[in-house]
């Protein structure tokens, strides 16, 4: 970039929240940046989301968690619409199994209808069980939650990405902010590893690492703390496992370890809900694993640890007061924190997108709506084609017909047009194809995938990595 | 679910159809042939016949069929020219979606599109995948770094790339040892082959050629218990295990290395198989067949990995010409329905037996694991219809014992007892 350039707007952080803002603010008269340290969009905390919008029961009222995720899960199905990104209100149960919990499920209630979340009801007795056949005998009672939806998170953050840069904003890969000085006119000047950007308004999402961010820019006015979570997901031959989400009554600070039917077909269980003080700390555990399958199985008692496929684990951006922290810093003025986004961030994202807006036209910048805003992603998603329409497409284009990853049936054609949109990582492509998400992980198509990588991107196989600088998959050539 | 199979749409007819151009495939490719059908069709997913056997390039194979020391390719390529020989038709790169009990496949390559077979016979012949590092649930990072021990043999020996320089086996199957050799003659340090049982999990030719020729150490009741590293991986820590496996305390040390070699056991890959209704044993993790490798859906046949998992090769394609010519008699309809069915049960010290059903009227081959190693012992059939003697039966060693069943008097039996007896 040249130095003259001045943004309106530079994002830092493409997680989902900065990608939605991003994606939202592209609708306007702006020239817009986002930079992101990691090799792709949503390869922090995002891509380790449980995938859940919430419906909003489980927030304090009047708290900014209460008020967004309400808001923001009645968005999302314009929004998935308007991306091409599979989104299903399944719906959720909260099981009661104790007496006691029972009384919690009426005081969720009470909170949720406070929040405004429609179509809040307490089920009991055989119905229970014609919802969810596979649920213990033992449950009592449940709340079910209509509004609540799963959503692939990683595939959302992409989509937001790519219509972000359709509509003009500049995103920035591998790109991290080294430090933040100001220029006598307000102007932020804000120095990465690649080049000085400079803006006018500067909006802080940096997910687990906005503390450091705003200490950079001398804004000492919080400090986040990383809870872990563990997740592991299970073979879509269990695809029938459960229906709606499952959660247990909640906890203090946690909604507790859920059964999660996601868009996939795959169920998933978990996460945990850990303090830890390594914000780079993504090692699940033999104690994480015990305890999601203690867990889960007290709900849901068919679940076995021999149908786990993949673990991961993913660091929650918690703030200290227990609520989102969206507000302009008190002592830099265009300087906007959005940080402290932990659960029901996802969720919340496209009401934050909004209330960011807000903030930045009281702040004193103009937002002039553009003509040509297109919010609409589309491209041939081959996956969701009819069959006589996958057959179309082979006889048109023959890549469509060679099948790479053979668990989750990707084609060619569909990773040759993921590097066309972007993907640069093993992990990229598996984000935005699913090839190597299935029960071999790979072991089949990841020397197929690299050389087809090699030979669209023409780089050498030694060059490709997983996820980024450092990871690559081969060491060089046999002697 | 079948999604799509009930639709209509282009369809080819064949006479015998076989899912897999592997060793099990291709043996009953040309047995099926040899029986004198006509259409004979053989659906792979890969660029080349031969399934796995490209990247064996070690030796080993076909010494008690050919009474030779081949090279994997060249065990493949014995079969693959007679198949090119005779009337056999091949589509590769070409993935079966769906099969049902009427024995209809939905598959797909870049020439044909989406079409269906119908066959009047099927042969089951997918072979197996390798188990992965998800499935022991071992913990900590998810570093780049980590491979099944097929995976990079693949890349070793078909692509020519060396997957890392400081090498750590986890598991002693056959393929992990072998690797620790391959690895060893590319320069690369292999640290340790660790095994979580007290005796290695491979042949035990493999263990001294590929081990300890080399002085690669063999950590036996050892186990990978966390995996270290940011972006590649950078350590496992290992430790040893008690009688019931798990990781005795105190006893974990960090072995650095770059790379990480899984070894851990095979999975018949059945999800095909699943489709069509097969009845699939939880002992092989492959379907149930009876004598002429029939599953239970009528006309569905299978063979090789996909039913059980094999050590050597040879077994894999015998099991094929049984597959292969039955469905042949099958699709002709000379295939007779058995006088009686008589099911072998698994006893004392038995893992796994295939066939599980048997007609009893001629000498048959019972492929069996045992669980544990034992030493001084007998095989044993019902009560004592019929036994073997056997200085010692090893978990990692298929035993092949071939029972006269034609010579007994089994009338109104139903059930047999397999088992492995002290002498």
């Amino acid at each position: 970039m040249k130095k003259t350039d001045i943004f309106d707007i530079l994002i830092i952080g493409a997680g989902v929240i900065g990608t939605c803002i991003a994606r939202f603010l592209s609708r306007y008269k702006l020239n817009i940046a986002l930079v992101e340290k990691e090799a792709d969009v949503g390869f922090g905390t995002s891509k380790a989301n449980s995938g859940i919008i919430h419906a909003g029961f489980h927030d304090r009222p009047g708290t900014l968690k209460a008020n967004l995720c309400v808001a923001g899960n009645s968005m999302f199905d314009k929004l998935c619409e308007e991306l091409n990104v599979p989104f299903k209100r399944c719906g959720a149960l909260v099981v009661a199994i104790e007496d006691e919990e029972f009384k919690i499920l009426e005081e969720l209630k009470i909170q949720g209808e406070k929040n405004k979340v429609p179509g809040l009801k307490i089920i009991k007795d055989s119905y229970l069980f014609q919802l969810e056949p596979n649920l213990t005998k033992r449950a009592k009672a449940a709340l079910y939650s209509p509004t609540v939806g799963i959503i692939p998170p990683y595939e959302l953050t992409i989509a937001l990405a790519e219509n972000a840069k359709q509509n003009g904003v500049r995103i920035l890969l591998n790109t991290q902010v080294k430090d933040i000085t100001f220029q006598n006119d307000g102007t932020k000047i804000v120095k990465t590893q690649k080049g000085v950007i400079l803006t006018n308004y500067l909006i802080n999402a940096a997910g687990l690492f906005a503390d450091e961010i705003a200490r950079m820019a001398k804004d000492n006015e919080f400090t986040l703390i990383p809870r872990k979570g563990e997740e592991y997901i299970l073979d879509k031959k269990r695809e029938e496992l459960v229906k709606h989400v499952i959660f247990p009554p909640p906890q203090k600070q946690t909604k507790g370890v859920l059964i999660i039917p996601t868009v996939d077909g795959n169920t998933m269980i978990g996460p945990t809900s850990e303090v830890v003080d390594d914000k780079f700390d993504l090692n699940t555990t033999k104690e994480g694993l015990q305890i999601v399958l203690e867990k889960v199985k007290k709900l849901i008692p068919v679940i076995n640890d021999k149908d786990i496929i993949a673990s991961f684990a993913g660091l929650r951006a918690s703030s200290k007061n227990d609520d989102f922290i969206i507000q302009p810093s008190t002592r830099i003025k265009g300087f906007i924190n959005v940080a402290g986004i932990d659960s029901p961030g996802l969720t919340a994202a496209p009401a934050i997108a909004m209330m960011v807006a807000e903030i930045l036209k009281e702040e004193g910048l103009k937002l002039v709506q553009k003509k040509s805003y297109q919010p609409y992603r589309r491209w041939i998603k081959f996956r969701e084609l009819s069959l006589e329409q996958k057959d179309e497409l082979i006889k048109k284009d023959r890549r469509y017909g060679n099948i790479i990853c053979r668990c989750e049936n990707v084609t060619e054609g569909e990773i040759i047009d993921a590097i066309k949109r972007g993907a640069r990582t093993l992990d990229s492509l598996k984000f935005r194809t699913r090839a190597g998400m299935g029960r071999c992980q790979g072991g089949f198509c990841t020397p197929k995938v690299m050389k087809i990588m090699r030979d669209e991107l023409n780089i050498p196989l030694e060059k490709i990595t997983k996820r980024g600088e450092g990871s690559n998959i081969l060491w060089g050539k046999t002697k | 679910m079948n999604v799509y199979l009930g639709k209509r749409m282009r369809e080819i007819k064949v006479d015998v159809a076989i899912i897999g151009g592997g060793p099990a495939g291709l043996a009953a490719a040309l047995s099926a042939e040899r029986e004198g059908v006509k259409e004979v069709l053989i659906l792979d997913r890969g660029e080349e016949l031969g399934g796995i056997l490209p990247q064996c390039i070690h030796n080993g194979f076909g010494l008690h069929r050919f009474k030779e020391d081949l090279t994997g390719p060249e065990y493949a390529q014995i079969f693959i020219n007679e198949v090119k020989k005779r009337n056999i038709k091949v589509k590769l790169k070409t993935i079966v979606l769906e099969i049902n009990q009427n024995r209809e496949i939905l598959a797909t390559n870049s020439e044909d599109g989406i079409f269906k077979i119908k066959a009047d016979a099927l042969v089951l012949a997918m072979g197996c995948r390798e188990r992965t590092r998800e499935m022991l649930h071992i913990p900590g990072s998810r570093p780049a770094g980590i491979f099944t021990a097929g995976l990079a043999q693949q890349w070793v020996n078909l692509e020519g790339y060396l997957p890392g320089k400081e090498i750590v086996i986890l598991g002693s199957g056959d393929v992990g040892l072998i690797m620790a050799r391959r690895l060893t003659l590319e320069g690369a340090k292999v640290r340790a082959v660790v095994e979580i049982m007290p005796y290695p999990g491979g042949l035990t030719r493999n263990v001294v050629q590929c081990l300890q020729d080399f002085d690669i150490p063999l950590l036996l009741e050892h186990t990978v218990t966390f995996i270290h590293g940011k972006e590649r991986l950078e350590a496992v820590s290992v430790a040893k295990v008690n009688s019931k496996r798990e990781p005795i305390p105190g006893t974990e040390r960090l072995i650095p290395c770059d790379t990480l070699l899984l070894s851990v056991g095979l999975i018949p890959e059945n999800e095909l198989s699943s489709l069509a209704g097969i009845k699939i044993d939880p002992s092989t993790g492959g379907p149930v067949v009876d004598e002429r490798m029939q599953t239970s859906v009528e006309g569905i046949f299978a063979c090789g990995n996909v039913v059980q998992i094999n050590d050597l090769v040879d077994y894999v394609s015998q099991q094929g010409e049984t597959a292969g010519k039955n469905a042949a008699l099958y699709a002709l309809g000379k295939l007779r329905h058995p006088k009686r069915v008589i099911k072998l049960k698994r006893g004392r010290n038995i893992h796994s037996l295939v066939p599980q059903l048997i007609f009893a009227q001629e000498k048959v081959a019972l492929f069996i694991r045992v669980k544990n190693p034992e030493e001084k012992v007998r095989l044993v059939l019902g009560e004592s219809i019929f036994q073997q003697k056997k200085p010692v039966v090893r978990p990692n060693q298929m035993i092949i014992w071939k029972v006269p069943f034609g010579d007994f008097k089994l009338d109104g039996v139903k059930e047999l007892e397999v088992s492995v007896r002290k002498l």
